[in-house]
C-alpha cells in the first residue's frame, strides 16, 4: 500500500524527483506547511533571500548560468506580488523558471482574505503559463506540467498557485511522472526541409550577408552549431545584447554587438546587407532602431522556435520555425557542397567600417573612465568570469568592453531592463557554477534596489565581486536628458549615497574604495584573490561619460553617432516617443 | 478585414481570461467573442471576431496558438463557412407602428418570442450583417434594448 502524505510532502517529493537543487524563497503563512515538509529532506537546498524579488532574480541567474530551471517559493499576497518584477524579467528574456506561490485556503479564495491576491490573474501576462491547484490529486502532475512547459519550446516562467488547505490535506503518495504529453502544447514541430532549402539558396548566393544572432542561440544551447555555421560560410556575425558569447567576441568574423549601442561596423553591415540571417533573435526596437529604415536592401531569413517572433516586427522572406541548434544543423547539412559566394569586397567594406574603431574612448588624467574599469575587469579575470549586470550605462559598457567568448557568461536583464537584477542574479550564478569567478557590474543607482541580498550572500557564502561604477548619476537617464531634454537634469542626480565600503563591511563582506586609476587594477586583483569573500568595489568614475556609439531615437542603423559627436545627437518628436 | 477565428480551448478555469487578456495586452481588437462547451466535455469552443490586416490576423492566430490552453485555432474566414449570430431585440409596439414592425419581422424571418401590451421581443438569427440590416430598417425610436450573442461559425462541408 502506498503511504499517505500531505500535499506539502507530495509537492516536496515532486521537486526532489524533478532533480531540483536549489529553491530560492521566503516563508509566510500560506506556505508554512511546504516549509515544514522541506525541513524533512536534504536533497534540495533552500536559499532564504531577503526580498521575494531577489528570489526570482537569483533563480533567474541560476537558470541562465546553468541552463536548468530556477525554482522560487513564495507566500501569498505580498510574497507573490514582490516576486512579479522578477518573474516578468525572466519572461521577457525567455528564462525557464517555476514559481510556487502559496494561496489562502480554497474556501477563502475571493473573500479578500488576509494576504490574498489573485496570483494567477496578476501574473497571467508575464508567465508562459500558470496553474491554480484545486485538487490534491493533481499536485505531482501539475508540477511535471510546469517544469515541462517552463523548459521546452521557447522557455519561460510558469507559476503554480497552491492554496494552503491543499498542502495540508492528505492523499496517497503520488508517482511523479517521468514525462508528460499535452495535446495543446507541442513545442517540437518537425523542421520544414523545403524552407531549409530556400534558406540555403538565399544564404549561399548572397553577396553582402550578415548573421544576426540573439538570445535564442544561448538559451537554445546552439553555440556549437552557430560557430560551425558561421565558420563554414566565413560570413560576418553580429550578436544582440542577449546573445553575447554564443559566438566568441574575439573571433575575426565577429563584428560585436548591434543596435542602439552596438558597433559602427555591425550596424552599418546590417544596413548595407543583402541577406540578414537572424538566429534566435526577435528584431526588438533596441536592435532595429527606426523600423522604417531597417535593413532596406536585405532579404531576411529568420530562425526562431517561437512562431510569434517571426514576422512580428519585420517582414521575413524565409521563416524557419524550430529549435535553433536543429535548424542550423539542417542548414549545415544542406549547405554541403553548395558553392558559397565569394564576399571579399563585402569584407573590405566591413573592415573600412571597422577602422573607425567605434569603441574608442578618450582617457582623461585623474578621472577613472567606466570603460577602463570594464577593460581592466576583463584583463584581471582573463575574460573567463561570469558577468552579471544591472541596467543602465554600466550595462552597455559591460556588454561593449567585456569580450565574451562563451555562452552563459553574460547575464543581464535585456528585455525588461530591471534595475536590481544584477546582485541576486550573481548570487544565483555563483551557486550554479561555484568554481567560476562571478562579477556583478552595477551602478550606485541599481545596486541600491537590492542591497539587502548582501545578507543572503553572507549566509550562503556565495562570493561575488561587485563592480560599482559610481558616477553619482542615474547615468542613462542623465545621458538622455543631456541629449534630448536640453541638459535639464531632472531627478537624475544621486545625492546622499551611503558609504558603500562600510555598507559591505556591515554585511560581513569586504569593501574597497577606488578613486584613482592607478588603484583600479591592484584593487580588482586583490578582490579576485579573495576567493571566498564577496568584495564590493566602489569605483568613483567619470560623471559625464556617455555611452557611444549611439543610434539616437528615431534614427536608422546608418545614422550612428560616434564618441566625440555628442553635439550632433538630436531627435524629433517621433523619436522622443521611444523609450 | 473582418475575420472569424474559431478556437478550441481546454475547458480549464482561467482559459477564457488568457485569450481575452492576450487580445487586450497586445492591442488586438475584439468585435465579438462567444464561448460555450462542445460535445467533448474537456473542450470549449471560443469564437472571436476581429478586424485587422493580414499581418495582424497572422499575429493573432500565432499568439492564440501560443497560449498553452489553446488546442486548435482556425481562421474560418479563409474557408467556406457558415456564420450565425442570435439577437434578441425588444421593441415598443403600438397600433401606429404594428404594420411596420410586422413587415420587418417577416422580411428578416424573425420570431416573436415574448409579448406584452406594448412590447415585442423578437428573436433573429443569421449573419451579423443581416442583424445589422434589421436594426437599420426598424424605426430607431422603437428599440428598447438589444442583446446579441456574438458570432459563431463552422467550416462548410466535411472539413
Amino acid at each position: 500500500m502506498r503511504m499517505e502524505l500531505n500535499g506539502a510532502q507530495i509537492l516536496t517529493n515532486s521537486l526532489i524527483d524533478e532533480g531540483v537543487e536549489y529553491i530560492f524563497g521566503y516563508p509566510g503563512g500560506a506556505v508554512l506547511h511546504i516549509y515544514d515538509a522541506l525541513n524533512d529532506q536534504d536533497s534540495i537546498s533552500h536559499i532564504l533571500v531577503r526580498h521575494e524579488q531577489g528570489a526570482a532574480h537569483a533563480a533567474d541567474g541560476y537558470a541562465r548560468a546553468s541552463g536548468k530551471p530556477g525554482v522560487v517559493l513564495v507566500t501569498s499576497g505580498p510574497g507573490i506580488t514582490n516576486a512579479v518584477t522578477g518573474i516578468a524579467t525572466a519572461y521577457m528574456d525567455s528564462i525557464p523558471m517555476v514559481i510556487i506561490s502559496g494561496q489562502v485556503p480554497s474556501m477563502l479564495i475571493g473573500n479578500d482574505a488576509f494576504q490574498e491576491v489573485d496570483a494567477v490573474g496578476i501574473t497571467r501576462s508575464c508567465v508562459k503559463h500558470n496553474f491554480l491547484i484545486k485538487d490534491i490529486s493533481k499536485i505531482a502532475v501539475t508540477l511535471k506540467k510546469a517544469f515541462h512547459i517552463a523548459t521546452t519550446g521557447r522557455p519561460g516562467p510558469v507559476l503554480i498557485d497552491i492554496p494552503k488547505d491543499i498542502t495540508i490535506a492528505k492523499s496517497e503518495e503520488q508517482v511523479y511522472p517521468s514525462k508528460i504529453d499535452l495535446r495543446s502544447y507541442k513545442p517540437n514541430n518537425p523542421i520544414d526541409q523545403v524552407q531549409i532549402k530556400k534558406a540555403v539558396d538565399l544564404i549561399a548566393r548572397s553577396k553582402k550577408p550578415i548573421i544576426y544572432s540573439g538570445g535564442g542561440s544561448v538559451i537554445g544551447n546552439a553555440s556549437k552549431e552557430l560557430r560551425e555555421f558561421t565558420r563554414i560560410l566565413g560570413y560576418p556575425i553580429t550578436q544582440t545584447l542577449m546573445g553575447l558569447g554564443a559566438y566568441p567576441a574575439n573571433d575575426k568574423l565577429s563584428l560585436g554587438m548591434l543596435g542602439m549601442h552596438g558597433t559602427y561596423e555591425a550596424n552599418m553591415a546590417m544596413h548595407g546587407s543583402d541577406c540578414v540571417i537572424a538566429v534566435g533573435a526577435r528584431f526588438d526596437d533596441r536592435v532595429t532602431a527606426n523600423i522604417d529604415k531597417f535593413c532596406p536592401t536585405a532579404k531576411i531569413v529568420h530562425i526562431d522556435i517561437d512562431p510569434t517572433s517571426i514576422g512580428k516586427n519585420v517582414a521575413v522572406d524565409v521563416p524557419l520555425v524550430g529549435d535553433v541548434a536543429q535548424v542550423l544543423k539542417g542548414i549545415i547539412a544542406m549547405l554541403g557542397d553548395n558553392k558559397v559566394s565569394e564576399i571579399s569586397s563585402w569584407w573590405k567594406q566591413i573592415n573600412d567600417w571597422r577602422s573607425k574603431n567605434s569603441l574608442h574612448y578618450k582617457r582623461e588624467k585623474g578621472i577613472i573612465k567606466p570603460q577602463t574599469v570594464i577593460e581592466t575587469l576583463y584583463e584581471v579575470t582573463g575574460g573567463d568570469a561570469i558577468v552579471t549586470s544591472d541596467v543602465g550605462q554600466h550595462q552597455m559598457w559591460a556588454a561593449q568592453y567585456y569580450l565574451f567568448d562563451e555562452p552563459r557568461r553574460w547575464i543581464n536583464s535585456g528585455g525588461l531592463g530591471t534595475m536590481g537584477f544584477g546582485l541576486p542574479a550573481a548570487m544565483g550564478a555563483k551557486l550554479a557554477v561555484p568554481d567560476r569567478d562571478v562579477a556583478c557590474v552595477t551602478g550606485e543607482g541599481s545596486i541600491q534596489m537590492m542591497t539587502q541580498e548582501l545578507s543572503t550572500m553572507l549566509q550562503y557564502n556565495t562570493p561575488v565581486k561587485i563592480v560599482n561604477l559610481n558616477n553619482r548619476y542615474l547615468g542613462m537617464v542623465r545621458q538622455w536628458q543631456e541629449f534630448f531634454y536640453d541638459k535639464r537634469y531632472s531627478m537624475s542626480y544621486m545625492d546622499a549615497l551611503p558609504d558603500f565600503v562600510k555598507l559591505a563591511e556591515s554585511y560581513g563582506h569586504v569593501g574597497i574604495l577606488v578613486e584613482k586609476e592607478s588603484e583600479l587594477k591592484p584593487a580588482l586583483e586583490e578582490a579576485f584573490k579573495l576567493k571566498d569573500r564577496t568584495v564590493f568595489l566602489d569605483i568613483i568614475t567619470d560623471q559625464k561619460e556617455n555611452v557611444f556609439p549611439m543610434i539616437p531615437s528615431g534614427a536608422g542603423h546608418h545614422e550612428m553617432l560616434l564618441a566625440g559627436e555628442d553635439d550632433m545627437v538630436s531627435t524629433d518628436d517621433e523619436g522622443l516617443n521611444l523609450v | 478585414m473582418r475575420h472569424i477565428i474559431s478556437v478550441m480551448l481546454e475547458n480549464e478555469s482561467g482559459a477564457l481570461s488568457r485569450v481575452a487578456g492576450m487580445f487586450s495586452a497586445r492591442g488586438f481588437n475584439i468585435e465579438s467573442l462567444t464561448v460555450a462547451p462542445t460535445n467533448d466535455e474537456t473542450l470549449s469552443r471560443l469564437t472571436v471576431v476581429s478586424v485587422g490586416d493580414d499581418n495582424i490576423i497572422e499575429q493573432i492566430v500565432k499568439q492564440l496558438n501560443k497560449i498553452i490552453d489553446v488546442v486548435e485555432v482556425t481562421d474560418l474566414t479563409s474557408f467556406e463557412h457558415i456564420e450565425r449570430e442570435l439577437m434578441l431585440i425588444k421593441l415598443n409596439v403600438s397600433k401606429a407602428n404594428l404594420t411596420h414592425i410586422m413587415k420587418q419581422i417577416e422580411t428578416f424571418s424573425g420570431k416573436i418570442v415574448d409579448a406584452s401590451d406594448d412590447t415585442y421581443t423578437v428573436e433573429l438569427a443569421g449573419q451579423s450583417k443581416n442583424l445589422d440590416a434589421f436594426m437599420d430598417k426598424i424605426d430607431q425610436s422603437l428599440i428598447i434594448e438589444i442583446s446579441r450573442t456574438g458570432v459563431t461559425g463552422v467550416i462548410k462541408g466535411n472539413k
